[in-house]
């Protein structure tokens, strides 16, 4: 078994104006991933906007220089993300289609483990 | 062999070293005891005791497997060699053409891998560098491991989209045995084989594919040539030059069956197009007696459908045969400025063929000096050099040029 993280991206601001309706159905599609996925699930979280972000990085001295933001500005921002178990990257991305993607997608990435 | 050792290792790194301890031990094993009668399945067999051997070594140490193998059975005494050697095959195949590795990395891995060419050769197929090939296929490798892409065949209902990607790369191995990139011989045997071999398997699993039956259907019709195409001395015979009663019928008729199921599709694959071609080589009476029209045609669909530079080539030289070598040299010379075809031996010789058939003497010469240079299989580049000869020796006899020799002018690529 190896274990893979879904990064959820998306656009943020089409997420930010969706209608009630919508966003309900976001949300029940998630549960049901949830649920579908119990026994694969090590975690998960949807993250606030990428504008509650504060980002750090190391200065030239020894402290740090902190920025509002995130990261990297792009497009689709990471929403959110899940953590879970499977025996190959197929069974990875078959799960990974499952996840509800109103805009961007999901990359999935293996988690590096260390003898 | 390496991938009856992949199944046991579940990693292609280690299955390679396996490989090659095995060929260590076959050096010191066969100069004092001779060669086995089955030198194949000799090497595979040791090759997987030794893997088992490592595995076993590594799971005391409770590593994980890096890479996802279905149960496998210890290695017994191995003297039979098909259908579980093909079966991990296709198993490697379906690894190193997996979607989640980028189209260009799986071809280089396949042909590394699964066909044993180096890096170098796999380079020149792809008309790129070896350092870039060296960094995709070790990259490609790393994800393979990394992410855990299982080495299987996917379940029915993932055939149809994971087919795609397997016949390009399959095709490619047949390309890339039926004329070597390099070396001394025109043909890799092996190569064709292992293509064929593989696409009757396919066919076997996708009955109903249009696309594999295009595929099957093209190597069969083109690999019909083979026994015609290198002469008596080892040079090569161009289509123009050959023998046609050596072509091997039962190939062109099996292939001319499975190019009707191919076409039944509308509108036709890419492979069935190609097939198509080749059938109307197949069944002309003579390189005279061929329908240009028909097959400039054809490639006028193929180079819609599939515009690659090689099409794009291929099809020029069409435009020649069908409609004389000066529209010949002008849609070779239309094509120029693709930088992919400027290292292209068959650009330059193309050129050459019709320049020679204009009388334009000169300029010939520079062209199949260009090929020369650019080629690296020594077969063709025994033909080119015998072309050149030719010519200066027309040349010193005082020939102006305006005798173009034999009538038809040569494409260069359909051998």
């Amino acid at each position: 078994m190896a274990e893979y993280l879904f990064l959820i991206y998306g656009d943020e601001s089409a997420l930010g104006n969706a209608a009630g309706e919508e966003t309900n159905m976001i949300m029940k599609g998630h549960q049901e991933f949830g649920e579908r996925n119990a026994a694969a699930l090590r975690g998960g979280n949807a993250l606030q906007p990428t504008a509650t972000a504060t980002s750090l990085r190391p200065d030239s001295g020894d402290g740090f220089t902190v920025t509002d933001g995130a990261f990297a500005e792009t497009k689709e921002a990471l929403g959110g993300y899940y953590l879970v178990e499977a025996p190959d990257l197929d069974a990875a991305l078959a799960m990974a289609k499952q996840v509800p993607m109103p805009s961007g997608g999901v990359e999935v990435r293996p988690i590096r483990t260390f003898d | 062999m390496l991938a009856a050792t992949v199944r046991v290792t579940g990693d292609i790194d280690v299955a390679e070293e396996c490989v090659q301890d095995a060929y260590a031990r076959a050096l010191a094993s066969w100069s004092s005891d001779g060669i086995p009668a089955r030198p194949g399945a000799w090497l595979t067999t040791v090759a997987r005791r030794r893997a088992v051997d490592v595995m076993r070594r590594v799971s005391t140490h409770g590593r994980a497997l890096p890479l996802r193998v279905e149960p496998v059975t210890a290695p017994g005494p191995e003297d039979r060699e098909p259908p579980e050697i093909i079966d991990d095959r296709l198993r490697l195949i379906f690894t190193c053409c997996h979607p989640a590795i980028s189209t260009d990395a799986q071809v280089a891995l396949t042909l590394r891998l699964l066909c044993g060419l180096t890096t170098a050769e796999v380079a020149r197929a792809f008309l790129v560098s070896e350092a870039t090939m060296a960094a995709r296929i070790t990259r490609a490798k790393k994800k393979i491991s990394a992410a855990r892409i299982p080495f299987r065949v996917p379940p029915v209902e993932d055939l149809p989209a994971r087919i795609g990607a397997v016949l390009t790369v399959l095709h490619l191995l047949f390309s890339t045995g039926h004329t070597a990139p390099a070396g001394a011989d025109l043909i890799r045997r092996d190569l064709v084989e292992r293509s064929l071999d593989l696409a009757r398997v396919l066919r076997a699993l996708l009955p109903g594919d249009a696309d594999v039956a295009g595929l099957l259907a093209l190597i069969l019709l083109t690999d019909a040539r083979r026994a015609a195409r290198l002469g008596d001395a080892g040079q090569l015979v161009l289509l123009s030059d050959q023998d046609r009663s050596c072509w091997d019928q039962d190939a062109i008729k099996e292939g001319i069956s499975l190019l009707g199921v191919a076409l039944q599709r509308r509108p036709p694959g890419r492979f069935a197009l190609m097939a198509a071609i080749a059938a109307v080589h197949a069944q002309a009476p003579s390189w005279d007696a061929t329908d240009w029209r028909e097959i400039l045609g054809l490639y006028d669909i193929l180079v819609e459908i599939w515009p690659s530079p090689v099409v794009a080539l291929n099809r020029a030289v069409a435009v020649g045969l069908a409609g004389g070598p000066a529209a010949g040299l002008a849609a070779l010379d239309a094509l120029g400025t693709e930088p992919l075809l400027a290292t292209y031996s068959y650009h330059a010789s193309a050129r050459a063929d019709f320049l020679r058939k204009l009388g334009r003497t000169g300029e010939a010469r520079a062209a199949y000096e260009e090929a020369l240079l650019l080629s690296e299989n020594e077969i063709e580049r025994g033909f080119l050099a015998d072309r050149l000869h030719e010519m200066e020796a027309q040349h010193r006899a005082g020939g102006d040029g305006t005798n173009p020799g034999p009538s038809q002018p040569r494409a260069g690529r359909d051998a």
